[in-house]
């Protein structure tokens, strides 16, 4: 299949980038990320400058696969990383826009890749549980319900790619916040310090300057692991309650 | 160089005593430092994967000065993320006679009796201690209806004792291990350096006391000086151009310790994992596994019958078409008692035996089915009977199955089904062997300290654990075994010696060295301006290294790739092409600088398979096998761990032997 891609170069942070047209060959068996690495080869052969792009397991897992493709996070398919999306979803003569995930907390560092090292930081404000190595006790000394314990991984299963910001109108990370604040809040182990997660969580993620949530539920509906906007409304029960129950 | 060893020989360091009292002992006579003397000590961790990240978080809790380093945008990314299956621990908890002993015991016989009955032994002892700690900080393992841990089975045992998170253990884990290392970030303990990758060990008189970083988005070289030096810089998998691991994967770090004198110990010791998608193009980028999990309820076999294959590949018949009684479950026939569940190395040399006598399943000949259809029916009929629903017809049994298989394999069904385009509850999965993981790794002692003084290797980087033939689910454990419960200690035997130490000075004339090392060679790669991509020379690498040094080897095809080796490095370096500088966020330099270490590695882990003129484990020597097929270890001449040292392409090899005191050493059976 021949397709025409329209690609955004950006040299680095700084300079001011656009979109260039470039043609590819693929086929169907293809994964999204083999094609560029087709199109990268053909460019490296012509002695010019590769595309570059985060990427590293291809297997859905890592979360550092970030393309916005035809304006969607991580293409066409729900439920999918830009890795696992495969050329069998395009057309022979397709035009494909390729941009990087956008967000003011999100600077382009190159190309398609931006820096989200913001997540991070929310994480450092309070995204685990204080517990130092060899203090725990015996696993099952706690029993912890199926159906919390489920649902708490259901949370966890967020690998931290940033399409829901990307996918969201007011680039918002409410659902990557929300998601760990349920995961360990879900959990007993985790219950002890969610008043004060919560509040430093929240507090780090507008220091960020991600923008607030007005209920488009585009990010459930771009993030590549489902999570869930109920998380969201969690994180507001939780913050209410910690804020307004003080210390 | 102060080497830690003397007259060439290697010294284990394991402590005197009784297998079982040898770390309990020990660790009460580690020399400690005190707190005080700890706020002054600085400790570079490199690599923040399972392992990297347990130790970073543990000795910034344990409050040393901690830099801790990754060149990927976070520490989450690294490669342990993606393990699937999940983590063994000697809990039993399923009441079915497990115990440290056992799975010490079933570590070294699933190694093929390649590796040190000390360290193992260790490692199966805080097994127990990892799965409380992760529980306490969150990680949601499946659990039972009342509430407690639930385990299943894996390969190459007859006890449950995995523990695991749906078929995202390792992304769980690590999660736990990111979250207590961002945890000690915020508490001012560890320094994060993200996107930035080790060039080279910088050492002062005989230790190692810092590295030299390139800071990958403006390209800048960085130094960095510590006390120590601890590499958990995973495996070398990506040697063979395709494998499942990750494509930012690399030996490098472990690479530069070795051209700085530390030994890679066991080199040719890869392990190929027997339930992965096949390849389908030369496009190709990686390889994706399916987890060994999934062969606990999934039968393997291939048509009995010529004409059925042939129907199968052309498409004139579905395999859900194919008899009964025209399926060879090859496995379960050749080893009727673990069946299904041989160890890794095992199966994939069946695959490889029933693929070599043409009878593959898919257009390239390279593919063996793993097969739900038996397990769907088997999960419906119970599932029928807890409902009530006494006589169920066809269409009930199979979707209550269906129901079952989703619930324990529902992503991993997914993710083939996203890869390959078929529906894996309707027909059978197609799966072939990829590399894996790799058992070799830097030489280490008891203390996970490489010979050289003051560089410690931890995980996968290091050889310790995993003999010939790693078990399934022990990749998790002993990075976290490494991170959180043995390196905190083990540390203390050099830091102890070190609390008069002042801080490394890096403008010492051993870091402009280095850095100017680091300088010429990023210069050299630029400069040779050739007409050959990066990609294509590490693919040329890949194929010479399957083809010879993959699931068969013999002296021939060895001797033959080593010279094929030689010379496609002198083709890399007269003829590759990197685009643009050194001072910018430039991707094909940092994979030159990848690809040209496997360039060299790759020469030695042929050596090493040529001179071990045996078969173990995942090193199967066509000359050395018996009757059957089976392989044929030799005990009176390689019970040894060969320990490599390189200088400039002459590879040189101490040899440590192995005491085997608890173990009777066994040919390995599963039949």
């Amino acid at each position: 299949m021949k397709l025409n891609l329209k690609i955004w170069r950006q040299p680095n942070s700084q300079a001011n980038g656009k979109l260039e047209n470039y043609n590819v060959e693929a086929n169907e068996h293809m994964s999204f990320l083999e094609m560029i690495d087709v199109l990268n080869e053909d460019l490296v052969a012509k002695k010019q400058d590769p595309v570059a792009f985060d990427h590293d397991c291809r297997e859905g897992i890592c979360g550092a696969c970030s393309m916005v493709i035809n304006g969607q996070p991580h293409g066409p398919l729900p439920g999918t990383t830009t890795c696992q999306v495969h050329m069998r979803h395009f057309k022979d003569g397709d035009t494909i826009t390729v941009e990087p995930f956008r967000a003011n907390s999100f600077p382009v560092v190159k190309d398609l890749v931006v820096d989200r090292s913001a997540f991070d930081r929310i994480i450092q404000a309070g995204g685990y549980i204080s517990v130092n190595t060899g203090q725990a006790p015996d696993g099952n000394a706690l029993p912890v319900n199926r159906d919390d314990a489920s649902k708490a991984f259901d949370a966890a299963a967020c690998i931290g790619c940033g399409a829901c910001v990307a996918a969201c109108p007011n680039a918002s990370a409410m659902l990557f916040t929300s998601a760990k604040i349920a995961h360990l809040g879900l959990l007993p182990q985790g219950k002890i310090e969610a008043r004060t997660r919560v509040k430093n969580m929240v507090e780090q993620m507008d220091k960020e300057g991600f923008g607030k949530c007005t209920n488009t539920y585009a990010c459930e509906a771009e993030c590549p692991k489902g999570i869930s906007v109920e998380n969201i409304a969690r994180m507001n029960r939780e913050y209410f309650k910690a804020v307004f129950a003080g210390e | 160089m102060e080497l830690n060893s003397s007259n060439g020989v290697l010294s284990d360091k394991i402590p005197a005593g009784p297998i079982s009292e040898k770390w309990t002992d020990y660790k009460a006579h580690i020399p400690l430092v005190a707190p005080q003397n700890k706020r002054r000590l600085e400790i570079i961790v490199v690599g923040t994967g399972l392992a990297g990240a347990s130790a970073a978080a543990s000795l910034g809790e344990l409050g040393y000065n901690v830099k801790c380093f990754t060149f990927h945008d976070s520490p989450r990314r690294a490669h342990s993320i993606a393990a699937q299956g999940g983590i063994n621990a000697a809990k039993n908890y399923a009441n079915d006679g497990d115990s440290i002993f056992r799975l010490f015991y079933d570590t070294i016989k699933g190694g093929d009796y390649r590796a040190r009955e000390g360290n193992v032994h260790r490692m199966a002892e805080v097994s127990v201690n990892i799965i409380d700690q992760c529980v306490a900080q969150g990680v949601p393992f499946a659990r039972d209806y009342g509430g407690l841990l639930e385990n299943r089975s894996f390969g190459g045992v007859q006890v449950s004792r995995t523990f695991y998170a749906r078929g995202q253990t390792g992304q769980q884990l690590l999660i736990g291990a990111y979250q207590a290392l961002e945890r000690q970030i915020s508490l001012g303990s560890v320094q994060m350096y993200n996107r930035h990758e080790m060039m080279d060990i910088v050492m002062i008189d005989g230790k190692a006391r810092g590295i030299i970083a390139r800071n990958l988005v403006n390209g800048k070289l960085e130094r960095f000086g510590a006390h120590c030096v601890v590499l958990a810089t995973g495996g070398y998998g990506n040697v063979f151009y395709l494998s499942t691991n990750a494509m930012g994967s690399n030996v490098s770090a472990a690479w530069k310790a070795v051209k700085r004198g530390a030994l890679m110990a066991n080199p040719c010791f890869t392990q190929i994992h027997p339930t992965c998608i096949p390849v389908s193009g030369d496009y190709q980028s990686k390889l994706t596994l399916m987890s060994e999990s999934l062969r606990n309820d999934g039968r393997v076999w291939v048509p009995k019958k010529m004409e059925d294959v042939q129907a199968i590949r052309t498409r004139k018949i579905k395999p859900s078409d194919v008899k009964e009684e025209d399926r060879d479950y090859y496995l379960e026939r050749m080893y009727p008692s673990f069946g299904n569940l041989v160890p890794r190395d095992v199966a994939s040399r069946a695959a490889k035996k029933v693929c070599d006598e043409g009878r593959g399943v898919n257009a390239t000949g390279l593919a063996v089915f793993l097969d739900f259809s038996s397990a769907i029916q088997r999960f419906g009929k119970s599932q029928a009977n807890v409902k009530g629903i006494h006589t169920p017809d066809a269409a009930t049994i199979t979707k209550l199955g269906e129901a079952v298989v989703s619930e324990k394999y529902g992503n991993l069904f997914e993710m083939y089904e996203k890869i390959v385009g078929e529906d894996p509850y309707k027909q059978p999965m197609m799966i072939y062997p990829a590399i894996h993981y790799t058992m070799g790794g830097l030489w280490v002692d008891y203390n996970l300290e490489t010979n050289i003084p003051g560089l410690f290797a931890l995980g996968e980087c290091n050889f310790s654990d995993h003999g010939a033939n790693r078990l399934g689910a022990s990749a998790l454990m002993q990075g976290l075994a490494d991170g959180y419960f043995v390196i905190p200690y083990t540390i203390g035997t050099f830091l102890s010696k070190e609390i008069r130490t002042p801080n490394t000075n890096t403008n010492h004339q051993a870091f402009d060295q280095v850095q100017k090392d680091v300088e010429d060679r990023i210069n050299h790669l630029l400069s040779v301006k050739g007409n050959q991509s990066v990609e294509s020379l590490h693919r040329a690498l890949g194929k010479i290294m399957w083809e010879y040094c993959g699931m068969a080897r013999n002296a021939e095809g060895l001797k033959h790739a080593r010279e094929e080796i030689r010379k496609l490095r002198d083709t890399f370096w007269k003829d590759v092409f990197v685009p643009g500088t050194a001072n910018e966020f430039n991707p094909e330099l940092d994979k030159a600088n990848r690809v040209a270490d496997f360039m060299e590695l790759g020469e030695m882990m042929v050596v090493d398979a040529l001179e071990r003129n045996e078969s173990c484990g995942g090193h199967f020597r066509e000359e050395y096998q018996d009757a059957e097929g089976e392989a044929l270890r030799r005990d009176d001449l390689y019970a040894y761990v060969a320990a490599w040292a390189w200088n400039d392409s002459d590879v040189q090899v101490t040899k440590e032997p192995l005491k085997f005191e608890n173990v009777e050493l066994k040919s390995r059976s599963y039949k």
